[in-house]
């Protein structure tokens, strides 16, 4: 579990690294709309963060109550 | 109490909030005066109320179910759901303050809404202060849970119903139409309403964790 949440964690540095490499172009989706999709998806990773953690702590207790 | 262990709901919370992220922030909005693009928060700033008024439905259930049948559980269940409830109740607080600065052109104008919102905060935090100062398990229980239920409609009354019979600023009150009569059209709803359904739910899965948490707790505690 701990190195799922490790890599899920990995993959989601590389979509921001990823969002800001691809920023040095022009024509990017996400620079469009006054670059209000670069809110959207640090919001998303956040939430996204928030999300995962709750759900390894959701787990981490039901392993507990089992040793009960 | 089964439904608390089950995963199902909890990851239709996570996608339905996180839809909204997407749907709330790109889809397009009406355009007001002074709102701007701040009628977004709507999306964000009113489910945290909503959040809150789950939890503390749910607060009170436990507290009548204490109340009948004097299980211990039910009365640790109220009160985590009220410490959630105080949370998302801090998170409401703080974005409509910074909502209205940008709004209303203060952080706290001393509006209706405001102040009997503070009021009710307090009334929340007297719970917990209340529960504190009994040492005796089985009165702190039945004094907290019969305060819980008579807190209840008091604070449905100071933030729903009083800053709506005067003049606020805040939308829904004192002739001042709510976004529902004319400005949340049929494109807001569909970020809207899965927003206030997720984030009720996540503040609910926040409760059962800390119940969980309290039970283990308690289990430890107890003298065998």
């Amino acid at each position: 579990m701990k190195k799922l949440t490790f890599l899920l964690l990995l993959l989601l540095s590389c979509t921001a690294v990823f969002a800001q490499d691809a920023s040095v172009q022009m024509d990017d989706a996400l620079k469009s709309n006054g670059k209000i999709y670069v809110v959207v998806t640090v919001m998303a990773i956040i939430f996204t963060g928030i999300a995962i953690y709750l759900f390894t702590i959701d787990r981490r207790l039901k392993k507990i109550e089992k040793e009960k | 109490m089964k439904f608390i262990y089950q995963t199902w709901w909890k990851v239709v919370a996570v996608l339905l909030v996180f839809s909204t992220i997407f749907t709330g922030l790109l889809f397009p909005v009406p355009t007001l005066p002074i709102l701007h693009e701040t009628i977004r928060n709507l999306y964000f700033h009113v489910p945290m109320w909503m959040g809150m008024l789950t939890v503390f439905v749910v607060s009170v259930y436990f507290s009548i179910k204490y109340l009948r049948h004097g299980n211990e559980e039910d009365d640790l269940a109220a009160v985590e759901c009220v410490n959630v409830g105080l949370l998302f109740f801090s998170l409401g607080l703080l974005t409509g303050m910074l909502w209205a600065k940008y709004t209303w052109g203060q952080f706290w104008s001393g509006d209706p809404k405001q102040d009997s919102a503070a009021i009710a905060f307090l009334l929340y935090c007297a719970y917990l202060i209340l529960r504190n100062s009994i040492d005796e398990e089985q009165k702190r229980a039945k004094i907290s849970a019969i305060y819980n239920i008579f807190a209840f409609p008091i604070m449905i009354v100071l933030i729903f119903v009083l800053p709506r019979m005067t003049d606020s600023l805040h939308p829904g009150s004192g002739g001042n139409p709510a976004f529902g009569k004319y400005d949340l059209d049929n494109g807001m709803k569909i970020a809207f309403y899965p927003a206030m359904l997720g984030w009720s739910f996540i503040a609910l899965w926040i409760a059962t964790i800390r119940y969980r948490i309290r039970l283990i707790e308690n289990k430890k505690n107890a003298i065998n």
